[in-house]
């Protein structure tokens, strides 16, 4: 390789990999979907509380969930009519609080809230929580210290004592120190809390909800998290399983009361759900919205510059087709970049409907033109007096097709009048000079090239990238440099120089 | 129907990517065009540097100087209209003589002086021109068509195109109008291209739209017996439009006149690649081999044309 490219390879390269370092950084941090259309599920969970109220102020709060494990929040709202509400934020315990100065007889408040399944976080918590000092009395403490003491003695690990206690615990082999304790303590998953604390093992306990689709009626299950390694475990109670299984939320993570209802009795907390999908673009939208890359992307602006963007953000994939069309293929086509705007015109109109006028426009210019040549008119009264009869052309071609029922009618203006006028003028001379045959070789190779550049503009995934990752236009960019350093053939000079195939090499 | 690509590079074909990016790009310098890109200018440096050019009659360089040509062209019996900045041939009319108030074009054609007059407002207002910038019309004398040329042409003149690079005449092609190119002397529009040897002037190889033939279409007349005269003086004129212009890589185009002798015709910048064809092999071992000589070795144009007649010599 010449020593002299190679500063160039370099800044190909890096273009290359800026752009898709960027755009996989935008992918990443803010889950917009590489693909258009992509859904993701969510899960919508209503929380309902009953209660009767007393008739006076009523206050009821609601332990909402902090950082459930594996789950995002994306939004959350209440419908509770006549009540005040809130979300309170203290000390990383959210709480929701409905509150109403008189209320009397049955309410339902609802609380509803759309969560999505993430990748589990694994990261290890900070500080290693205390364990909590435990009390019992006699004979509770004689039961637990020897429930320990066994347990202890077939483990190792605070993970593996909290399995042995659960065994132990366990109705159908339980021994009398365990049926002891479990007499005294209304629930497993409390006394295991209070075992493995005794054990010197850091435990709490949690309520969790298990997500299972189109349920109602459904209330939190306590569980056991014992910290171990650096993090949190989650046992169940009763069959000992570890880990956090899939649709498990932890709607509380080691507070007090899930409920508190002032002003009211018989409260009664229960739980709906529906697992939704939502298209994962307005996901990413509603999520991350101060975020850098949203903050630098074409969605913060205005609608009307965001459709401006999507077309400009396609003219660099145009421009490439043009480039490979020319460079490399040897496509002939009148005026450079002319098929480009042509294939934008094509995005408004659809592809059949916009050739179909194009060429009609084209057609009808050509004849009006060579009507023009009688008149000797000097080059740039001929071109205005072109592009004032295109104008006409167009409108004559939309009023009509609007009659006629068409919608394209009106999408015809879409075309780019002045380059349309230039179209014609030049077809106009190539026709009077090289004859029909050049203006049909030209004509169809612009339109070739702009079909080309439509169909793959009008590929959904393609606009949807050249629209959400812009910083892929760096990748073009260095193509585009990579194409202007081709010296080889073009696919058309293997045909024009097709007659040298009988030629004897050089000497 | 398609030629391998490894066959090509193996016959030294010059492509269009590679004649733009390492030759015209990096010998032609872009201030230098407006030399070449105005056959006016052309011809004043022609004049400059004694390269001997048609006889210039006058320049039509606005619209309302066009009233007056009636009296200008009355002294003309043959003459050509060429605008300054046309390119490809464009544009250019040969009025090989009158018939009572009309003139004949080459062609056979009859027009009018109105027709004269419009084909001038045209050019001046940029019809022919690259960008379709305002241009000026060239009025110069008709080329007689040398006696060794008899049978060759059809309607039209011969003329020579020698790629000259770094003043080294590279390669050389006698073009002949025929009647499928309307008089007109490019190979795409049908004529034929003669390839000749550079030590000799002899005809290598003719084809017409890329197939090989070996007589003319029209009159029949075999082109392998073709051989220039005063070939050495060809290459020499060719050679000095480098020393005239700067421009590295140039297609000059030239004409025998029967009684003015080589004449430059005019000079292009961005010469086609059709001359291979009708040499029968590629430009760039050539271009390669001229890339590596010494400018200074090789002052003048004499030294250049004897190298090139020695070196590139395809007949022994």
């Amino acid at each position: 390789m010449n020593r002299g490219k190679i500063p160039f390879y370099l800044l190909v390269l890096s273009l290359i990999g800026a752009g898709l370092t960027t755009a996989w950084l935008r992918h990443s941090t803010t889950e917009i979907p590489l693909v258009p259309g992509e859904q993701k599920p969510v899960w919508l969970i209503e929380a309902r509380v009953d209660f009767f109220a007393d008739g006076g102020a009523t206050t009821i709060t609601l332990d909402l969930p902090d950082e459930a494990p594996a789950f995002r929040l994306i939004r959350e709202q209440a419908a509770s009519p006549g009540y005040g509400f809130a979300v309170l934020d203290d000390q990383k315990n959210r709480r929701a609080e409905w509150t109403k100065r008189e209320a009397y007889g049955l309410q339902t408040l609802y609380y509803n809230a759309q969560y999505q399944p993430v990748e589990a976080d694994t990261a290890e918590s900070a500080n290693l929580p205390k364990t909590q000092s435990v009390y019992w009395s006699e004979p509770q403490s004689t039961a637990a210290r020897e429930l320990l003491r066994g347990a202890l003695a077939r483990s190792s690990t605070p993970a593996s004592t909290a399995r042995e206690l659960i065994k132990l615990l366990n109705p159908n082999a339980a021994d009398q120190n365990a049926e002891l304790l479990l007499a005294n303590e209304s629930s497993r998953a409390e006394l295991l809390v209070k075992l493995l604390n005794q054990a010197e093992v850091p435990a709490r306990q949690v309520m969790a909800l298990k997500l299972e689709d189109a349920r109602r009626r459904q209330v939190l299950q306590p569980m056991v998290e014992l910290y171990a390694d650096g993090r949190w475990l989650l046992i169940d109670s009763m069959t000992g399983e570890q880990g956090l299984p899939d649709n498990l939320l932890l709607w509380s993570r080691g507070e007090n009361s899930q409920l508190d209802v002032i002003g009211g009795q018989n409260s009664r907390l229960t739980f709906s759900m529906i697992r939704q999908t939502v298209p994962a673009m307005a996901l990413s939208q509603v999520q991350f919205t101060d975020n850098l890359f949203s903050m630098l992307g074409v969605y913060s602006l205005p609608i009307e510059e965001q459709s401006m963007f999507k077309m400009l953000f396609l003219l660099p994939l145009g421009a490439m087709v043009v480039v490979f069309m020319r460079v490399m293929i040897g496509l002939k086509t009148a005026g450079t970049f002319m098929p480009i705007l042509i294939s934008l015109a094509f995005l408004q109109t659809s592809l059949v409907p916009g050739l179909i006028s194009f060429v009609l426009i084209v057609g009808l210019g050509l004849l009006l033109r060579s009507y023009l040549s009688y008149l000797n008119l000097l080059l740039v009264a001929r071109i205005a007096t072109l592009i004032v009869l295109v104008i006409f052309l167009i409108s004559i071609l939309s009023l009509v097709g609007y009659q006629l029922g068409f919608n394209t009618g009106i999408t015809i203006t879409f075309f780019p009048m002045i380059i349309i006028a230039w179209t014609i003028e030049r077809m106009s001379i190539l026709w009077e000079e090289e004859g029909a045959h050049e203006v049909l070789i030209q004509g169809g190779g612009s339109l070739l090239v702009a079909v080309f550049a439509f169909l793959l503009m009008n590929i959904q995934v393609i606009s949807h990238l050249s629209f959400n990752f812009p910083e892929l236009n760096l990748v073009i960019l260095a193509l585009i440099l990579m194409m202007g350093q081709y010296t080889g053939y073009k696919l058309s000079e293997l045909h024009r120089f097709r007659s040298m195939s009988n030629a004897n090499d050089v000497d | 129907m398609l030629i391998s690509p490894f066959k090509l590079r193996d016959l030294g074909m010059l492509g269009m990517n590679c004649r733009n990016r390492d030759f015209i790009g990096r010998y032609n310098r872009r201030e230098l065009y407006p030399l070449v890109d105005n056959k006016l200018e052309t011809k004043l440096l022609a004049q400059d540097y004694d390269v001997a050019t048609p006889q210039l009659r006058f320049v039509v360089r606005e619209q309302h100087e066009i009233v007056h040509i009636e009296q200008q062209l009355r002294d003309l019996k043959g003459f050509a209209i060429k605008p300054a900045k046309g390119s490809g041939g464009k544009g250019i009319w040969v009025i090989t003589h009158r018939q009572d108030a009309n003139f004949i074009k080459s062609s056979g054609a009859e027009i009018t002086l109105n027709d004269i007059r419009r084909h001038m407002s045209n050019t001046l207002a940029g019809l022919y021109s690259l960008g379709g910038v305002s241009d000026e019309v060239i009025v110069e004398d008709l080329i007689e068509i040398d006696d060794c040329f008899e049978g060759y042409s059809f309607e039209g003149v011969p003329d020579i195109r020698i790629v000259v690079f770094r003043g080294f005449p590279v390669m050389a092609m006698l073009r002949l109008a025929t009647h499928a190119s309307d008089g007109k002397a490019n190979l795409h529009q049908g004529a034929v291209g003669v390839g000749l040897d550079l030590a000799t002037g002899r005809c290598l190889n003719a084809v017409q739209y890329g197939m090989p033939i070996s007589e003319h279409p029209d009159t029949k007349q075999p082109l392998k017996e073709i051989k220039i005269p005063g070939w050495q003086g060809m290459l020499t004129l060719a050679s000095r439009c480098y020393d005239m212009t700067g421009l590295g890589y140039i297609g000059a185009d030239l004409v025998l006149d029967a009684n003015r002798g080589p004449e430059l015709l005019e000079l292009n910048a961005r010469p086609g690649l059709a001359i291979q064809v009708a040499n029968g092999f590629g430009l760039l071992p050539r271009l390669r081999h001229v890339e590596k000589l010494s400018e200074k070795k090789f002052a003048n144009a004499d030294a250049r044309v004897a190298y090139v007649m020695q070196n590139f010599a395809k007949f022994d």
